[in-house]
Formats: structure tokens, sequence, C-alpha cells
């Protein structure tokens, strides 16, 4: 079997474009997935049932469903509504925040319920407010906690961020169906893509790992 | 200074406060004994509302904090309260522990408040861990800085729920001594205490609560000495 280096090379500044809108829409996703997930774990644990409800199905909804059919319904039902032409890189970056969002929103969930409530009654009886014990005293230390799930989120949306190629935003995995299309090769294209998924997926699990042994040791 | 009136409190169907009827004067130390689970932590909680009340209302000074419409947040920074387990917050160093609620409900500066807990940390004997992370300190010193988190907003009533019950005995007495400094000092104290000898020493009133009642409060010289309630006795006779 003959491999065919030339494919890659010829498409290596492609990839490479595709692999800056991968990080682009990856790290975009977990960031505003987290500020939105934030405030649908508040809404979640509402006091009031009735404000529960939407943000308990937010979250029923976007983990119940295939990211690629959201991504569709992002792509080609939302975004026509908000924008016109539509922009595959907005969609996609939409349509992974929206699903990012519902997975955090379960992490900080978690996290926050994870304090021990003698720390709320502690900051409740010094008078302090709910803002200010969720501030100072809950969120700062659940935050410690959710950084190896919140991590893990990360890289699930990296490897995830391929699916956005099937509405073609031209990202690392677009580029590899690009070179495979036009060569009708198979192994090229998709090894170099495989490995650079693979690169970054290591480097952070090894960035993760670190962080939360520098934490531990506090 | 607290006025308790008709106090009732139900988890679910379960009433564990069945009506309770106290007054707490100003500079007074009540101590409140009885086993376990005949409310004494409810009640005490049910003071600065950590537990709503279900009915019956609780006067502190003027007001019924009973009523929604209270401020509970500037209530409860005139109470302080001490736990059974600390409740430190272990993200911040022992100096943030004090200064973080009298700068930000009461709105100091920080020079305002680290002034004050210093001297706090000083009356202590505990100036040199001022920057030290909770999790290295000793139980004692634990509940002693918890003490000063507390009395670092100069509330002017202090409630003790169970505070020398998680520590080892030879802390005991640290503990003790600055809750008696305390009394001295003229603060209006309910402490809810398993030490009985603290009980009789410092206290003003003893009072003995079973099964959501207040069975009997006297003087704790009377109580000890000559108990009225059959319950009150076999308690007393178990725990003396
Ligand atoms: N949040 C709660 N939900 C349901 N039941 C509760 C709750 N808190 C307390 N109880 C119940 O209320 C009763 C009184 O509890 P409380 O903690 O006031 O007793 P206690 O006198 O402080 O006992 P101990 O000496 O063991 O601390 C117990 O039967 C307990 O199980
Ligand atoms: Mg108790």
């Amino acid at each position: 079997m003959d491999f065919r280096f030339d494919i890659i090379i010829e498409y290596a500044p492609f990839l490479l474009k595709g692999l800056l809108y991968t990080i682009g829409l990856s790290v975009g996703g977990i960031v505003l997935g987290t500020v939105l997930g934030f405030f649908i774990a508040l809404g979640k644990m509402s006091k009031f049932k009735l404000v529960r409800i939407p943000f308990i199905w937010y979250i029923n909804f976007f983990r119940g469903t295939p990211l690629l059919v959201q991504l569709f319904l992002v792509h080609f039902g939302l975004m026509p509504l908000l924008m016109s032409p539509t922009n595959t890189v907005i969609s996609a970056l939409v349509a992974l925040s929206l699903n990012s969002a519902a997975y955090v929103a379960e992490i900080f969930r978690a996290g926050i319920q994870s304090i021990d409530k003698g720390q709320d009654e502690a900051a409740r009886s010094l008078g302090m407010g709910s803002r200010l014990t969720m501030g100072h005293i809950i969120f700062p230390q659940a935050f410690r906690r959710m950084i190896p799930p919140l991590g893990n989120e990360f890289i699930t949306l990296l490897k995830d961020s391929s699916l956005a190629a099937i509405i073609a935003t031209p990202e690392l995995m677009y580029w590899g169906r690009a070179a495979s299309g036009q060569y009708f090769r198979v192994w090229e294209p998709y090894l170099a893509v495989a490995f650079t998924y693979l690169l970054l997926t290591l480097s952070l699990t090894y960035l993760l790992n670190y962080v939360e042994k520098r934490l531990s040791n506090k | 200074m607290i006025r308790v009136k008709n106090l009732k409190k139900s988890f679910g169907d379960v009433e564990v406060l069945k009506d309770i009827n106290v007054q707490i004067k100003t500079k007074e130390v009540m101590v409140v004994i009885g086993p376990s689970g005949s409310g004494k932590s409810t009640f005490l909680r049910c003071l600065n509302r950590l537990e709503e009340t279900t009915s019956g209302t609780i006067h502190i000074e003027d007001i019924d904090i009973s009523d929604k419409k209270v401020n509970i947040n500037s209530v409860r920074a005139d109470i302080g309260m001490i736990f059974q387990h600390f409740n430190l917050f272990p993200h911040k160093t022992v100096l943030e522990n004090i200064i973080l609620a009298p700068m930000k409900v009461r709105k100091k500066s920080r020079e305002e408040a680290e002034k004050i807990a210093y001297d706090l940390l000083r009356k202590l004997g505990l100036v040199e861990k001022a920057k030290v992370y909770p999790d290295s300190l000793s139980g004692g010193q634990k509940q002693r800085i918890a003490i000063a988190r507390a009395l670092a907003m100069e509330p002017k009533i202090m409630l003790f729920d169970e505070p020398t019950s998680a520590l080892d005995p030879e802390m005991v007495g640290e503990v003790l001594a600055v809750m008696k400094g305390l009394a001295q000092d003229g603060m209006t104290m309910v402490v809810v205490t398993h030490e009985m000898g603290f009980a009789r020493e410092v206290g003003d009133r003893v009072v003995f609560m079973d099964e959501g009642y207040i069975v009997e409060e006297a003087c704790p010289l009377t109580l000890f000495s000559a108990p009225k309630h059959e319950r009150t006795k076999a308690f007393l006779s178990k725990v003396l």
C-alpha cells in the first residue's frame, strides 16, 4: 500500500486553518457554555418550581438529543430567523454553546450541591445574603471541584465540534473530508485529522492533570 | 432582648417544637440542655431564622423576625452563631474568614476590619495564625476562630450549638474559657451544650427541653440540685 504524504502536505495549510477553527469553536463553545450553564444551573436550583421547569427541560433536551440534530435545528431552523445569510461558523458556535451549557449546568449544580450545608449556614448567620454567600463562599469552593469535569466536557466538545463539518463549517474535519473527496483517498486525510485531534486531546488531558495536581496540593 | 411566644416548628408532618415560650434578658446566659432529638438545635436555629418557624413569634428587641417582611440579613448580622463543626471557610485564611462579613455586610474598610480582627486574635492568643488556612488548625483553635469571626460583627447576641461536642477532650477547656470570658463581658448568650459544669458555673438560667417542649427552667443551682419533673430527673441522672 502506498501512503501519499503529498496529499497531507498539499492540504496542510487548510488543515491548519481548520485546526484554528476547531480550537476557536471549542474554546468559544466552552466559554459561552460555561456562562450560560451557570445561569441555567441557578435556574434549576430555584426555590420556585415554575422557574425550575424550563431549565430542567432545557437540560433534558440538550442532553437527551443528538448534537447532530441540534446542529441542524440551529443551522437550518433557528439561525435563518435571526440572520441572513446564515454563517456556518456562527451556527456551529451557537449549537455547541447551547449543547455544552446543558452539560456545564449539571456540572455546576453538582459542584454547588457538593459543598457542605454548614458553609451556607455560617455565611448566612453572619448576615450575608444569597449573592454574597454564593459569590464569596459557595462558588469559589465549588469551582475547584468543577475543574476536572469541566475539563472533560471541554475535551468532549472539542471532539464533537467535528460534527460541524456536516453543515460545512470550515473546521478540521471539513478539510479532511475535502481532501478525501478530491483524491478519493481515505487513510491519508482522515489519519492526519485523527492525529491532530489526538494531539489536542492528549495535551489537554496532560494540562488538566497538572492543574488538578496543583489544586490538590494547595 | 429575645421573646419567644408560642413557637412551633414542624418538618413535614413531624412537629419538632411544640409551643415554646421563653424570654432571654440582655446580658443573660441561657443554657439549653436535653436529650438528643429534643429540638434544641432547631430552637436555636429558629432564633436567627436558619429555620423558618411554623407558627408563633420571635421578637429580637422590637423586631418580630418571623415576619417575612423583615430584612433577615440585618437581623442575622447582629446575632453571632457558633456551630458544632465550626464551619470556617476553608478557602480563606483565618484573617479573611474574620474580615469578610465586616467588610461585605457592615461595609467597613479593610483597615478597620483588620484592626478588629487582630484585636480579637490578640485576645485569643492566635495572632500568629492570621495568615494560615483553617485546615492547619486544631479543633479548639478552629472553634475559637469561629467565635472571633462571629464577634467581629459586634453582635448583640451569641448562639452556640454544642460548640465543644466535636472537640477532643483536651481542647474543650480553651473554648469554654473563651465563652466564659464573653459571658463576663456581658454578652447575651444562648448555649446548647452537654457541658454541665459550664451550665452550672456560667449559666444564669438552665432550660431543659424534651420532645419539643421546655419541660423545666430554673437557675442552675435549683435545676441541678432540685429538679421538679421526672423527665428532668431522669435526664440529669444520666448525664451528671
Ligand atoms: N431539616 C430537618 N428535616 C427533618 N427533620 C429534622 C430536620 N432537622 C431536625 N429534624 C428532626 O427534628 C428533631 C429535633 O432535632 P434537633 O436537631 O433540633 O435536636 P437536638 O435536640 O439538637 O438533638 P442533638 O442533641 O442530637 O443535636 C429530630 O427528630 C430530628 O430528626
Ligand atoms: Mg443539636
